[in-house]
């Protein structure tokens, strides 16, 4: 970048919601040190005026798309689309958390500021063209998602899944920077697109073994932030430890917007040498979903359970990242949308029975659910069968789609064994079903309360817009697919 | 928006309205939307009732999803229209039924029924693979929560196995209409099919063959054939009454409609030349379930493996490829919707007065209750296949067209009707005749007025089914030849032209029906030179009469 850089005024515009963001963040942090208990309680407003203010924002960013700050970030279709997606599941936390803390006597703005500076960083992640800016976006996103999974730091399953996280997050971000050292090192460029370019026009034949090593090692960064086998070990431990309302954000928003990363890297830097990781990420996409899924038969904390099913849906996704193709993109970004509705709808469900110190969190404790709150297991059911892939949900659109794209690219035995692996898939979801439906009603769900406020309208958003993205999928499809060709 | 979009969409309808109806009158609502369902879809007869059209009646298409192209296209046959009265008869009589059984989350059993009735029709209605798949999945759920909440007490085992199993067949149906999808670039049954046809699909002899595959299990597995048919006794023994009434009438169904409608014609060449196995597993099917059914000491049971016998004669007439193999498998497939599922019912009786599915908790049940004597006695004979009763006529033509093919098919399946026989008797033996013990005669009152309206409309139609057979013939006769057409080995033909069929027999009751004499010359005429009827198929009908 020259020295005398100076971004014109529509460069700011193009990051209208990082921008507020990052601002009412800072505000957040400052009230903190002024406000009385009392007056705390309007963080979760706020936070959530902001969010839809950024949502605003993303529309006018999106008037103006383009290329921002000398081709490091840029402004697209497919950015605006994950843009969407984060602050979607930004909102619906929000939603979720202010019961969850208010019972655990912890909303402070901390909490709030987290949540709004982990968006940026996921934010500047789906938009960035440039490997430092992804690396500036993921720790951002991460740094704030590390300390949100510790949040409650009195509760020893918080700080264990704090620690993991930490650990083995910083692990594997230490890989991606190294693989974006060599491959800065090979080409001499950062910037996604001139890293095509060159790997374009140079001849590949003697360099062959770094290009392909510096790809390996961020495709391990990037595979342990969506938690692909054999990278995901972390997840189970993680998502069971954190507050409720944070595993709903964590396996949502980061995880989008990792896979934004994963894919804009990989189809434009490395476009040029897909043949050489295609292979790997069909192996990985169906080990991926072979772990998850078997893993998941045998869970009986319900937090855990949905961990794997996370697991295997990230494998489903990647079936379609390996066929790199536009539909293929475009599958995935469906997929993802409607992954981040049923999936913050389920933990929101589980955050509502949780209840104080998270006592209720096993399958079991759903026993009788639809005799005592009939609508709140309607809706739980909803998540699970669109978790199924059963139709005229989102789950079965997008795994629809992605089978498509997968089939479009002539991998037969992938869809196959994917299409079974959903079948497998079922059983587990299933016995929550049975729990909830089946079984007598046990004292967990006697003393439930009703759903409400924030919570239910989380519920009932994430119900309804599971059904209309499986019943009008076009709505959502039709934009995913003509933004799957980006700026490359 | 048609007649049969009314059909169709009625049941969603009553599904929301019967979950947000209190729960006092839930009943009472799901019984005026299912008899409403009934009045509305009797109109679909029109149609039919004085010409036998071969093209598609009430056929509607609307965009769906934009891309991939799916068009919401729904049309009726005359395949197809039997198939849904038949929906449309039972699910009023399961409501009817479950009145006083069901005490527990009334609303929610009512709601899953009317879903139940709406994910089949759409079944057996749909003219695009994808929403075919939908309505497939969709009839799924319902019937799981209907064995898994109201079910006896292994529920919850037979209820997961149900899903999964059907499950586990339907996802690679799914790969396999994805594939025909990125092939032929439509979802529509039609237009998928005039391009296999023309060849402007084609399709290499191994795709043609997993994909037939791919399809065939799916439906197998529905059926179910042996050896895909361990969810079936468990299924049917748990559900409730209602549940068994509309999964054995019903809901199999779904799985030979489909090898008819699609498995059949999409892939004529596989389907061939797999007919000699599966007809095997049909084969075995018949006497094996026959078999099993005999030495059950479970009522439900034994009706349940007696299903998978009678299954065995559609899948057998089917893969027979004549004109009265698949006359006779369509007709199978209503003669058991009716006689099964009247079975059940009276299973259920039974069971709501004594709390035993046991055979030996009965016997000498006629004395206190003569009346459910005679019902279950009539319901029996036309199980078993009595002539002038309904399975006869459909047994008869299945085992003919079966000749055509092979004579040991057909005296192998044969014992299955003997059997059929054997084991029957033997149930009502046990159960009705003999000394009436005292726990018996405490517990048995006699028919009630809600259980003869249930029972009473079956029973009309076994006769009328085995004595009027015009009824219901010609309208899937003109089907099936056109299906049977479209499959004929390929010489070079052009589109599928539908084929002009013979003057509308105006004189539905008369002696000669004129489409029934233009077959056999059809049949005598075809090129893959199956052997002509030995036997004048109307002989059958006027000894039905």
């Amino acid at each position: 970048m020259p020295a005398n850089y100076i971004p014109e005024s529509v460069e700011y515009i193009r990051i209208l919601p990082e921008i507020i963001l990052t601002i009412l963040g800072v505000i957040i942090m400052l009230m903190e040190a002024v406000f009385t208990e009392e007056q705390k309680k309007i963080y979760p407003y706020v936070t959530f005026a902001g969010l839809l203010a950024a949502v605003f924002g993303t529309w006018i960013a999106s008037n103006n798309a383009g290329l921002a700050f000398q081709n490091m970030l840029v402004i697209d279709g497919f950015g605006t689309f994950f843009r969407y997606i984060v602050l979607a599941v930004g909102l619906l936390t929000v939603l979720c958390s202010a019961q969850y803390l208010n019972r655990a006597k912890a909303n402070s703005g901390e909490y709030w500021g987290l949540i709004l500076f982990s968006i940026v960083g996921q934010s500047i992640m789906v938009t960035a063209n440039e490997l430092i800016m992804i690396f500036i976006g993921l720790e951002i996103s991460s740094i704030a998602t590390y300390i949100l999974a510790g949040y409650l730091r009195d509760d020893r399953r918080n700080n264990e899944s704090a620690l993991k996280y930490f650990l083995l997050g910083s692990f594997a971000t230490a890989f991606f920077l190294y693989g974006v050292a060599w491959i800065y090192g090979m080409t001499g460029f950062t910037n996604l697109s001139e890293i095509r370019r060159y790997l374009l026009t140079a001849d590949l034949s003697n360099s062959m073994v770094l290009v392909g090593s510096a790809a390996a090692l961020m495709l391990v960064g990037f595979l342990f932030k969506i938690s692909a086998a054999p990278f995901q070990v972390w997840a189970p431990d993680v998502y069971q430890g954190a507050p409720a309302p944070v595993t709903a954000f964590m396996s949502a928003g980061p995880k989008a917007a990792a896979f934004a990363m994963l894919i804009r890297v990989f189809l434009t830097a490395f476009g040029p040498i897909s043949d050489r990781w295609e292979p790997i990420l069909w192996v990985i996409a169906l080990a991926t979903m072979i772990v998850g899924n078997f893993a998941a038969l045998r869970q009986t904390n319900i937090k855990r359970m949905l961990a794997y099913s996370s697991i295997a849906h990230a494998g489903y996704v990647l079936v379609a990242v390996a066929c790199h193709t536009a539909i293929g993109t475009a599958a995935s970004m469906f997929y993802l949308a409607s992954y981040a509705f049923m999936n913050v709808g389920a933990f929101a469900v589980v955050t509502h029975l949780a209840r104080k110190d998270e006592q209720y969190v096993e399958i079991d404790d759903l026993a009788g659910l639809a005799q005592r709150q009939p609508m709140t297991a309607a809706m739980m059911t909803i998540f699970l069968l669109s978790f199924i892939g059963v139709p005229l949900t989102g789950g079965f659109f997008g795994k629809f789609y992605i089978f498509k794209a997968a089939l479009d690219s002539q991998f037969y035995w992938l869809t196959v064994l994917g299409l079974l692996n959903s079948a497998v898939a079922a059983y587990y979801y299933l016995r929550i079903l049975v729990v909830m439906y089946m079984k007598e009603p046990g004292e967990s769900t006697e003393s439930l309360e009703p759903l409400s406020g924030g919570l239910l309208i989380a519920v009932a958003t994430c119900a309804i817009a599971t059904l209309v993205l499986g019943i009008f999928p076009s709505l959502v499809l039709d934009v995913a697919i003509a933004s799957s060709n980006f700026v490359k | 928006m048609n007649l049969l979009d009314i059909v169709l969409f009625l049941p969603l309808i009553g599904f929301l309205a019967v979950l947000f109806a209190p729960a006092a009158s839930a009943r009472m609502v799901a019984m005026i939307i299912a008899v409403a369902v009934f009045a509305v879809s009797l109109g679909l007869l029109a149609p039919y009732w004085y010409a036998q059209p071969t093209g598609w009646q009430f056929e509607h298409t609307a965009p769906w999803i934009s891309s991939p192209a799916i068009n919401y296209h729904v049309a009726l046959d005359g395949l197809s229209l039997w198939l849904v009265l038949l929906t449309t008869l039972l699910t009023p009589i399961s409501v009817l039924i479950s009145w006083s059984y069901i005490k527990k989350q009334t609303s929610l059993f009512y709601a899953f029924l009317l879903l139940l009735e709406f994910g089949v029709i759409g079944v057996f209605v749909s003219m695009d693979l994808f929403l075919f798949y939908v309505f497939w999945e969709i009839s799924l759920v319902p019937m799981y929560f209907l064995i898994g909440v109201w079910g006896h007490d292994r529920r919850i085992y037979a209820a997961v196995k149900f899903f999964l199993y059907t499950m586990a067949g339907s996802v690679l149906m799914l790969g396999a209409m994805i594939y025909l999808y990125n092939v032929s670039g439509t979802f529509d049954y039609v237009t998928i099919l005039n391009g296999l046809r023309t060849g402007k699909i084609n399709l290499s002899w191994d795709a043609e063959l997993y994909l037939f595959l791919a399809f065939f299990i799916a439906f197998a597995i529905k059926v179910p054939l042996f050896p895909l048919h361990t969810w079936l006794p468990d299924a049917h023994v748990e559900a409730p009454t209602a549940g068994s009434v509309m999964l054995a009438a019903v809901m199999l169904k779904m799985g030979t409609y489909g090898l008819m409608r699609f498995c059949v014609p999409l892939f004529p060449g596989p389907a061939r030349g797999l007919a000699p196995y599966i007809a095997a597993l049909a084969i075995i099917g018949i006497v094996y379930g026959a078999l099993v059914a005999m030495v059950q000491p479970n009522m439900k049971k034994l009706v349940a493996y007696s299903s998978v016998s009678h299954l065995g004669f559609v899948v057998l007439g089917i893969f027979s490829f004549t004109q009265q193999g698949f006359d006779g498998a369509v007709y199978v497939m209503l003669a058991h919707g009716i006689s099964t599922g009247a079975l059940f019912m009276l299973v259920g009786y039974l069971y709501e007065r004594r709390h035993s599915l046991e055979i030996s908790a009965y016997g000498g049940v006629a004395t206190p209750a003569p009346w459910l004597a005679t019902v279950f006695m009539i319901t029996m004979f036309a199980s078993i296949g009595l002539p002038t009763l309904s399975n006869f006529v459909g047994e008869f033509l299945v085992l003919q067209g079966a000749a055509f093919k092979s004579i040991a098919w057909t005296a192998t399946a044969g014992i299955g009707v003997i059997l059929s026989a054997c084991y029957m008797l033997w149930l009502y033996q046990r159960v009705f005749l003999g000394k009436t013990s005292e726990g018996v005669a405490d517990h048995m009152n006699d028919l009630t007025f809600r259980e003869w309206a249930a029972i009473l409309p079956l029973l009309v139609m076994m006769v009328w089914m085995g004595m009027f057979t015009q009824t219901f013939l010609p309208a899937v006769s003109v089907q099936n030849r056109q299906i049977l057409e479209i499959i004929q080995p390929k010489t070079g033909q052009t589109a599928l032209v539908l084929p002009a069929i013979a003057a509308p027999n105006r004189d539905r009751q008369g002696a000669d029906p004129a489409p029934m004499r233009d077959r056999q010359v059809a049949l005598t005429n075809r090129p893959d030179g199956a052997s002509p009827p030995a036997i004048p198929l109307t002989a059958e009908v006027r000894n039905a009469r």
